[in-house]
């Protein structure tokens, strides 16, 4: 299933008219220990680029953007009891939501891993 | 991802959580530290704080908090401000400047006291203590600069302030830090002959450093200055015990939020009265009634009287941590702001600091932090909420 990145360090994983949303390796190393994650509930309409989730390290708190617009099918409820799981899969169980594809368009401007990865290594 | 919606913004990628808060019309060139480079040599992330170049962790802020709480951490608060003072008629010329009594501070005595506004508003606070012929102060780092303008400017001509700038200073802090310091201290007396607030002239590798016993994480601990060309040396030689790793300013700041100990800037400012923040003790018994210290008639007043407000602890239920800025309500009533708040690694939990209304600030009353339009339940609790575990002697 195709996998793209945005620039904010969210990644979104294709699955036909629904995908997965979840923050970066880099994100997460970023941020170091997470202590909480705000996810949105289902039926939630959030819109490309704009804010759908926060993510408090010990530190501080990040806003996570929906790399596209959608509809919210389904939260990581793993998340509530573990959120240490978005440091130690963060690209994998450490998931945040599930959503459907409103404009599979809007898929066209994000990065593949390879992109992705020039544009961190370029941080 | 990015900005969070409020209360206080953080970039994903630029770490200013713990960023100086202080009026700038400038922008000064960030300075480095003595250790900047054995930081980086050991892998810290760096960010800029106070004016300098600092860690903000190494392997991670709750692993760093946890090994400070159980073994021992160094960490590097050499931007703070040390300052001595000498000269005829000090300690009446600093009892005009500082609520402290300086009668009863011995030497190889340390305290807290607060530097003071007109009004009693907090612009600082600070350690002194009694060195032979002098007075050694230090100051946070963020204030230091203009902590020597208001102090230069409100003592007499012929005290002398200086500024020891080629001076670093380590805190090694935790349970293990006697044990391990003590492998390479010399002095007149053995380390362990220092008690909470106590300090001492010793020499470590062959440098003559002064140690207080003293910290801001809540666990038995130290304060070394040292020569600042002795610095990695020391920090090396420390680290090379197996009690001791370097921790960043993210776990100090945990750690001391845990201890329930303020930060200036966010906890203590121009507007808060050390009286409203619970720092009476640093107001000595004599200047109570004498007075005689910048802001005595408010202060004095607010001790007899009361605040209208209270610096106190909050406990919050679930995970979500509320941070500074985040507004404090008694049901529809907004009562009081958070000062301080994140995630407590040995609670497990969120904590918080918060100025009250003080008919809401007893403890055990039911409130809500509002967190990004939702309501947090929070309890007003007993602080420090990590208990203190200083060395008074056996």
């Amino acid at each position: 299933m195709p996998r793209y990145f945005t620039d904010e360090h969210e990644w979104i994983e294709v699955d036909g008219d629904t995908a997965t949303v979840g923050i970066t390796d880099y994100a997460q190393g970023q941020l170091g220990d997470i202590v909480f994650v705000e996810l949105p509930q289902p039926g939630t309409q959030v819109a490309k680029g704009k804010d759908a989730a926060v993510v408090e390290s010990v530190k501080a708190a990040s806003d996570v953007y929906a790399p596209i617009t959608g509809e919210v099918t389904e939260a990581n409820g793993a998340l509530e009891d573990d959120p240490a799981l978005v440091n130690s899969a963060p690209e994998d169980g450490g998931w945040f939501f599930k959503l459907t594809i409103s404009d599979p368009s809007e898929l066209e401007g994000l990065m593949d891993a390879a992109a992705y990865k020039s544009f961190c290594d370029g941080l | 991802m990015g900005l969070v919606a409020s209360p206080r913004r953080a970039p994903i990628c630029r770490e200013h959580a713990l960023s100086d808060d202080s009026d700038t019309e400038f922008e000064p060139q960030t300075l480095t530290l003595p250790l900047d480079g054995w930081h980086r040599a050991r892998g810290a992330r760096m960010v800029e704080f106070a004016g300098y170049w600092m860690p903000i962790q190494y392997e991670g802020i709750v692993a760093e908090h946890e090994w400070t709480r159980t073994s021992a951490g160094l960490f590097d608060v050499s931007h703070m401000g040390q300052l001595l003072l000498s000269g005829p008629g000090l300690d009446a010329a600093v009892e005009a400047l500082l609520p402290i009594d300086l009668s009863t501070l011995k030497l190889g005595q340390q305290r807290y006291s607060l530097l003071l506004d007109e009004q009693g508003g907090v612009l600082d606070d600070l350690m002194v203590s009694r060195w032979p012929d002098s007075l050694y102060l230090v100051v946070n780092g963020a204030t230091k600069w203009d902590d020597i303008a208001h102090i230069r400017e409100n003592l007499p001509d012929e005290i002398t302030l200086n500024h020891l700038e080629d001076r670093a200073l380590l805190a090694l802090q935790g349970p293990k830090a006697a044990d391990a310091l003590a492998r390479h201290v010399h002095g007149d007396h053995p380390l362990s002959a220092l008690t909470f607030m106590r300090f001492g002239h010793f020499t470590i590798a062959g440098q003559e450093v002064t140690i207080a016993r003293a910290g801001y994480t809540g666990e038995d601990g130290f304060e070394i200055s040292l020569p600042a060309a002795a610095a990695a040396e020391i920090a090396q030689l420390l680290c090379g015990e197996p009690e001791v790793k370097p921790i960043g300013l993210g776990a100090r700041d945990s750690l001391r939020l845990e201890a329930g100990l303020p930060l200036y800037g966010h906890d203590l400012s121009p507007d808060t009265s050390p009286v409203e923040a619970g720092l009476v003790f640093g107001i000595n018994k004599r200047r109570r009634t004498e007075g005689g210290y910048p802001g005595a008639e408010r202060i004095n007043r607010e001790i007899a009287e009361g605040t209208q407000r209270k610096w106190v602890g909050l406990t919050i239920d679930g995970r979500m941590p509320a941070r500074e800025g985040a507004e404090v309500f008694a049901g529809g009533e907004k009562v009081g702001v958070v000062t301080s708040g994140g995630f407590s690694p040995t609670l497990g939990a969120p904590i918080a600091m918060a100025y009250v209304a003080s008919q809401h600030a007893g403890e055990g009353t039911a409130l809500e932090i509002e967190v990004r339009s939702k309501r947090l339940a929070a309890t007003v609790a007993a602080t420090p909420f990590v208990p203190h575990r200083y060395y008074r002697g056996k």
